[in-house]
């Protein structure tokens, strides 16, 4: 079975400007959560948006699932949850109809939505617990709840690979609560891959078994226990 | 009948209006929704250059002013995509462009003249059968790609990003629709002019957003006072003796003013 995430040998730096990650080298199987730390400006999202081919990197190889990932192509089930997740948009927008956009990962790209996908548009929108509010405007809901419809977003898609950046910023402990749980649940029912990038992992400590830091390089990748002393809290970390 | 609709112009009028009105605001939507609400300003220019060189050849200036309306957007759209430019300074260099070949281009053929105004203004009480059916089949079809791929559309709209992580499209997603915004400039400027023709790409969508609840809803609505911008603007053109094509906008134009003041009202 091929790794969920491969990078091998990878650098990466935006047009002329200096190295923002390099000799990156990164292996994670399917069905791992993996939680990924650093400083800010340390490379974490530019990481990650080369791991799902959002970026091409400067060198090496970026694999998902066995293919380049800059491959980009439904089908691959890849739910993002990019950092501070917004609308581009400022036209009233329904949870639903977010939700439902998300199904474009892996269901028909034409025509409107069947039976079938509409269930999956309708429990993902349960799973993350806002079924009352599936037909409000997303505008008139709280920061937390936003976060949660974009995250049901993801789910609608039947992904397996799920990649979340600080998806708890700006949300209350309850919705952090609430999300790790969820999380949880699809890691050890549906068998999902988690990539987590994060500041902060009280809310998901007891499922996280790998921790990736990451600053400009990965400097660290294994179990949280294993983390010097000097390191624990990863958002100061220095190489 | 009321004595407007016994007139086969004015029939013709309120048949192309109503093409125009559900046509150009169902394009424009994505087009609003993007932020890039002037495309359709920098494609009438466009438009003015291709209805100078069908003048200059002596071959249909709609023709013309479509190929070069949908080379107009599909070039703007791989400006824009491909980083080499910024969004608006794409849009100034077609917009630019676009007048100066028209004027040079026109003034080559010795074509400033009615002709050429009627489409610069619109010229809607003059659209033949033959128009009608033009626009008619070539607003059916984009009607029908925007039926077909509407939801993959709003997912490139909600989040370019997004979808592009998921696999969609996006580039080619966005071509189509800078196709469609060209075919719908080159509908419409018989109707408003391509001076104005934006207008009714952006104003019902601008009204639209500020009362429906949902994405969808403001799509349909858009859509509506679209139909009805140009069925009230034609009427009170006809009786107040009015350029049709301005008094469609400006009632386009009221109709946003009204929502978005209501909308701050609340």
């Amino acid at each position: 079975m091929p790794l969920a995430v491969e990078l091998r040998g990878v650098a990466f730096a935006y047009d002329g400007g200096p190295p923002v990650l390099a000799g990156v080298d990164l292996a994670v199987e399917e069905g791992e959560f993996v939680a990924i730390a650093g400083p800010n400006g340390g490379g974490k999202t530019t990481l990650l948006r080369v791991a799902i081919g959002l970026e091409r990197p400067t060198l090496g190889t970026a694999l998902l699932f066995g293919e380049p990932a800059h491959r980009l192509a439904r089908g691959r089930r890849l739910g993002y949850l990019a950092q501070r997740s917004r609308l581009a948009t400022d036209a009233p927008v329904t949870v639903r109809e977010v939700v439902s956009a998300g199904r474009l990962a892996s269901g028909r790209l034409l025509g409107p939505l069947r039976g079938p996908d509409r269930v999956l548009v309708r429990d993902a929108i349960a799973e993350v617990g806002l079924a009352e509010l599936a037909d409000r405007p997303l505008a008139e809901l709280s920061g937390g709840q936003q976060q949660r419809a974009f995250i049901a977003k993801a789910l609608a898609g039947e992904p397996r690979l799920l990649v979340l950046d600080e998806p708890t910023a700006g949300v209350d402990a309850d919705a952090q609560e609430a999300l790790a749980a969820l999380l949880a649940r699809l890691h050890s029912e549906r068998g999902v891959t988690v990539l987590y990038v994060s500041h902060e992992f009280g809310a998901v400590e007891d499922i996280v078994r790998r921790l990736v830091l990451v600053r400009g390089g990965i400097v660290f990748d294994g179990p949280p226990e294993d983390l010097p002393g000097a390191w624990h809290d990863p958002s100061h970390v220095h190489a | 009948m009321p004595e407007i609709l016994q007139l086969d112009f004015m029939r013709m009028a309120f048949a192309a209006g109503a093409i125009v009105g559900v046509l150009a605001p169902a394009v424009g939507f994505f087009v609003v929704q993007r932020r890039m609400s002037l495309i359709g300003d920098g494609l009438g220019h466009t438009a003015f250059a291709g209805v100078a060189v069908g003048t200059l050849l002596g071959i249909s200036p709609v023709a013309t002013a479509l190929v070069a309306t949908v080379g107009g957007a599909v070039g703007i759209e791989w400006l824009r995509s491909r980083h080499r430019a910024a969004g608006d300074q794409a849009l100034a260099l077609l917009f630019y462009t676009g007048l100066a070949a028209g004027v040079v281009i026109a003034s080559a053929a010795g074509s400033f003249d009615a002709g050429l105004f009627a489409f610069l203004f619109g010229a809607i009480l003059t659209v033949t059968g033959e128009d009608l059916v033009l626009m008619a089949v070539l607003a059916a079809a984009s009607l029908a790609v925007v039926g077909l791929l509407y939801r993959a559309f709003a997912a490139v709209v909600l989040d370019e990003e997004g979808a592009k992580a998921a696999g969609l499209p996006v580039a080619s997603l966005n071509i189509v629709i800078a196709g469609l915004v060209g075919v719908t400039v080159g509908v419409s400027m018989r109707i408003v002019g391509v001076l104005l023709i934006a207008a009714l790409m952006v104003l019902p969508v601008v009204a639209a957003s500020r009362v429906a609840r949902s994405l969808r809803g403001t799509l349909l609505l858009s859509m509506a006072i679209g139909v009805a911008s140009a069925a009230v603007g034609l009427t009170v053109a006809y009786y107040a003796n009015l350029a049709a094509g301005g008094t469609i906008v400006l009632v386009s134009a009221a109709v946003a003013t009204l929502a978005v003041l209501s909308r701050g009202l609340r």
